[in-house]
């Protein structure tokens, strides 16, 4: 730029020679009156004014300005096309000290990254954004841009843009200046001298804007590429200042500088030795019981089945969670995927004394079918000799077997009796331990407290427990002895 | 240490705490929502930051920033997701910077659906974006693994500089084991040298995927070769379940390994030497054990819940040297051990009846 003669010398936060470069490292890689050297300048002089080179990580894009790292003495991260505003945002956010700053072309700003930094400003990012408005591709070799003006002709626009096949000119100050966070929105140019001087402006308070923690911050710079308009330096800035700045009005579209609240700085994080109560990991060992002869070669594989809200996966959790209490292998698994159609829900757990192998229960050795269609479904599986505990008064005549024990008992209906029907699932877990004494009373009941929230529904649910008992009591008692061999033997599952 | 009855997701994430991970990003997909949940509850707990993203493409590149200030970082999303995160994964990559990704796998291509399938192999094993790159891929089959190797993932990430995936599917996510958290210290922080953290120590530090002249990528992407090559060479990892003896060796990783080990009992109830390899990391690729079990076993049977993308690199790791044989479900079903064991008699039943009839057609 003729008038754009150094006077005072480079800047201290650019190179004093562009090792980076390879070659030529006196002199930038910008066509003669490329309006990303002067911007570059500018920012380099906000950065010195300010006094913040140390803490400054600049983010280059993809464009003609994907080079900055090779001018810029601060931290650099050169990133994907478009996408600078996210990669800002988790820098900014990791290193809340740290002043970044991303450089965009409107290319990569306004079409490619239009959601990247529409996003970024309406979280209100603590990041500033300079962005270059050349109004066409210049990396790529004067394709059409968002901000292309209508008419001009662009290697993908041959006969001139037309607003109704391409669309207008994006106006992304304005758009982004009608969000609620960004803080300074301003639209410069770099038309004349004097326009550079006030785009200076501009830039070092969009910057501070970030130093003072206010906020988002965004000057959209209307910037001269003599090379792709195939224009001399003078007559490009003279397009600039005439005929860009028409379609693209230079001026402040928002400030909050004056109102708004510093950002609040990030509490502390908390010491390593508080991870285990923030993760709300267990304080000390539940004291299993010793291994009983029962268990030697248990290996029991539960189905539970029923409609959504019967509890079907509490009841399958306090299974698990008491069974490894009790010092068992065990494994609990929602129903997922296909079978999980709208209204039905099931778990399989499976309480083992060795390691659980498939967390999937397609053999049984007990079913609890809460519901009719669950029965029907999954009484085939049922492994000869198990257990089938049914809600219901009694077992549909279609739906009996001869190889397997049944028991139908209204568990909701008997849970109604100790307050809710809610609690139906716990008596059908007191059921269940009735009919085969799978894990010791205490061991349940502390899984219980543990999993069951709030004492009222402990209460609710240590009777509902009771009540299942004494249901099944009156009805089993003869078969457990039967059911209890089927059920912990493994072999029985090794035969398909 | 006491054990913690806990979903596989939930085990994850509290694994990649204790790992140090202090920034997730994400962007919400079944069925990898609870890991965004789980995150955005007790990653700010931690100090560190959750965000949800507005798509997939900024979320990782969140992760790039993250990670380029030289904290620990992860995502987490399912194979539509993943898909768009490729470019980002691919930047990461050149850029050598540590980062978890976390790809809990559903039916595919195109939206598919939410039930489990193992069709993103190839994408995390083979490339997924562009250029020369590799990621690390390990395969959880239980809770426990899913918090350890979320450990060992950001372990491995730090180590070698590059994206590490856990490749997971919806069953060991959703599934409740009790898991061991406390078998090692929390990972306490330290910025790497390599880092950019605005401050003066790393002023001079760059991140950029960008070579410009050809020589210079050459030796970048040399140097990238090289660290994958050390990767495998030290980093396979695999669990032989009764492979000693074993005639027939399946093969297969994630909820796939678990039914197999009931196949392998069921098997073995029958009288027939079974066993199973379940390679855990996927990349690396326990090849050399395969080549070692190729000279014992007389039969390889890959199980996969994709049309067969995993069974490539069995045949590789083979050469030919024994029949390889493939069963799969896919679309979200899930095959039974019963399944698999049928399958398997006939399959042993039919290559014997072969066997004799060639014997007779050479006599
Ligand atoms: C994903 C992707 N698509 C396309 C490209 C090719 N590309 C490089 S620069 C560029 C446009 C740059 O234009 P602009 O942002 O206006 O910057 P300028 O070069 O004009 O400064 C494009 C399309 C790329 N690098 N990545
Ligand atoms: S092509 Fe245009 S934008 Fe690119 S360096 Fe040359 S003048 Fe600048």
């Amino acid at each position: 730029m003729p008038e754009m003669k150094q006077t005072h010398g480079k800047a201290q936060c650019f190179y004093d020679t562009y090792e980076r470069k390879g070659e030529l490292t006196h002199q930038t890689h910008y066509c003669p009156g490329c309006g990303h050297g002067i911007s570059m300048k500018l920012l380099a002089e906000a950065i010195d004014e300010l006094g913040i080179r140390d803490r400054v990580i600049l983010v280059s894009p993809v464009g003609c300005s994907v080079f900055l790292y090779y001018y810029f003495d601060v931290g650099n991260v050169q990133v994907a096309h478009g996408r600078a505003p996210a990669v800002a945002t988790g820098l900014k956010r990791a290193r809340p000290d740290s002043i970044v700053i991303s450089y965009q072309g409107d290319g990569d700003l306004a079409a490619i990254g239009s959601s990247e930094i529409l996003h970024a400003a309406n979280r209100g990012e603590l990041i500033t954004c300079l962005f270059a408005n050349n109004a066409i591709y210049g990396m790529t070799g004067g394709q059409m841009a968002p901000t292309t003006l209508l008419g001009r002709k662009t290697t993908t626009t041959p006969f001139g843009r037309d607003k109704i096949k391409d669309g207008y000119p994006l106006h992304v100050s304005e758009v982004l200046s009608s969000l609620e966070a960004p803080v300074f929105v301003e639209r410069v140019a770099l038309g004349s001298t004097k326009q550079i001087l006030a785009a200076k402006r501009a830039i070092r308070k969009a910057v501070e804007t970030q130093v003072k923690g206010l906020g988002f911050s965004l000057v959209e710079i209307l910037s001269p590429c003599p090379t792709i308009w195939k224009q001399d330096p003078v007559e490009a800035q003279k397009f600039v200042r005439e005929t860009m700045a028409e379609v693209y009005p230079v001026s402040n579209k928002c400030d909050r500088t004056a109102t708004a609240e510093p950002h609040p700085a990030p509490a502390p994080a908390p010491d390593l030795d508080e991870l285990p109560r923030i993760l709300k990991l267990p304080a000390a060992a539940p004291a299993g019981t010793a291994p009983r002869a029962l268990r030697e070669d248990l290996d029991c594989r539960i189905k539970i089945a029923g409609f959504g809200g019967q509890g079907v996966l509490l009841l399958g959790q306090l299974l698990a969670e008491a069974g490894m209490d009790d010092g068992l292998e065990v494994s609990w698994l929602p129903s997922y995927g296909p079978e999980m159609r709208s209204g039905t829900s099931n778990c399989h757990v499976r309480l083992a004394s060795k390691p659980v192998d498939s967390p999937l229960v397609t053999k049984s050795s007990v079913l609890i079918a809460l519901n009719e269609p669950s029965l029907d479904k999954f009484l085939e599986e049922v492994e000869p000799g198990g257990l089938v505990l049914y809600n219901g008064d009694e077992i549909p005549e279609d739906a009996r077997r001869q190889d397997v024990t049944m028991r139908a008992l209204p568990f909701f209906e008997i849970a109604d009796e100790v307050g809710t029907a809610k609690a139906g699932n716990i008596v059908v877990l007191g059921a269940l331990l009735e009919a085969l004494p799978l894990l010791p009373a205490e061991i349940v009941d502390r899984a219980m407290a543990r999993v069951v929230k709030g004492e009222k529904w402990l209460e609710i649910d240590r009777k509902a427990m009771e009540r299942g008992r004494q249901a099944m009591n009156a009805v089993v008692s003869a078969v457990v002895s039967a059911v209890v061999s089927a059920v912990v033997s493994k072999e029985a599952h090794c035969h398909a | 240490m006491p054990k913690q009855l806990i979903k596989g997701n939930d085990a994850l994430v509290k694994g990649a705490v204790l790992a140090g991970c202090r920034a997730f990003y994400g962007y919400p997909i079944t069925p990898a929502n609870e890991i965004a949940e789980a995150a955005a509850y007790y990653i700010p707990l931690a100090g560190g930051t959750f965000l949800q993203a507005e798509s997939e493409v900024a979320a990782i590149n969140m992760v790039y920033g993250a990670a380029s200030a030289g904290i620990r970082a992860m995502t987490a999303s399912s194979g539509p997701g993943i898909s768009l995160m490729s470019e980002g994964i691919s930047y990461i990559a050149g850029a050598e910077l540590p980062c978890v990704v976390v790809n809990v796998m559903r039916g595919g291509p195109g939206l598919g659906n939410i039930a489990p399938e193992q069709s993103d192999y190839f994408q995390a094993v083979k490339g997924g974006g562009h250029g020369n790159y590799r990621c690390l891929v390990l395969a959880p089959a239980t809770a426990q693994e899913m918090c350890d190797l979320t450990r060992l993932a950001f372990d491995l990430a730090d180590k070698y500089r590059n994206p590490v995936f856990i490749l997971a599917d919806g069953y060991t996510g959703q599934m409740m084991e009790p898991v061991d958290f406390l078998t090692v210290d929390a990972h306490a922080q330290v910025t790497p040298e390599w880092a950019v953290d605005g401050t003066a120590e790393t002023r001079k530090n760059l991140i950029t995927s960008l070579y410009i002249h050809p020589d210079e990528l050459e030796a970048h992407v040399r140097k990238l070769e090289a660290k994958y090559k050390r990767a495998s060479e030290v980093e396979t990892r695999w669990e032989n379940y009764r492979t000693e003896d074993a005639d027939v060796v399946f093969l297969g990783y994630g909820v796939v390994a678990r039914i197999l080990k009931s196949v392998v009992e069921m098997l073995r109830g029958r009288g027939i030497r079974a066993g199973l390899l379940r390679p855990i990391t996927l990349f690396p690729f326990p090849s050399g054990e395969i080549r070692r079990l190729a000279k014992q076993a007389a039969l390889f049977y890959v199980v996969e819940m994709s049309t067969g993308q995993m069974v490539e690199d069995v045949r590789l790791a083979v050469e030919g040297a024994r029949p390889v044989e493939f069963y799969s479900r896919v679309g979200g079903n899930v095959p039974s051990a019963e399944e698999i064991f049928e399958k398997v008699l006939k399959t042993m039943e039919a290559r014997a009846a072969n066997s004799v009839e060639e014997v007779l057609s050479h006599a």
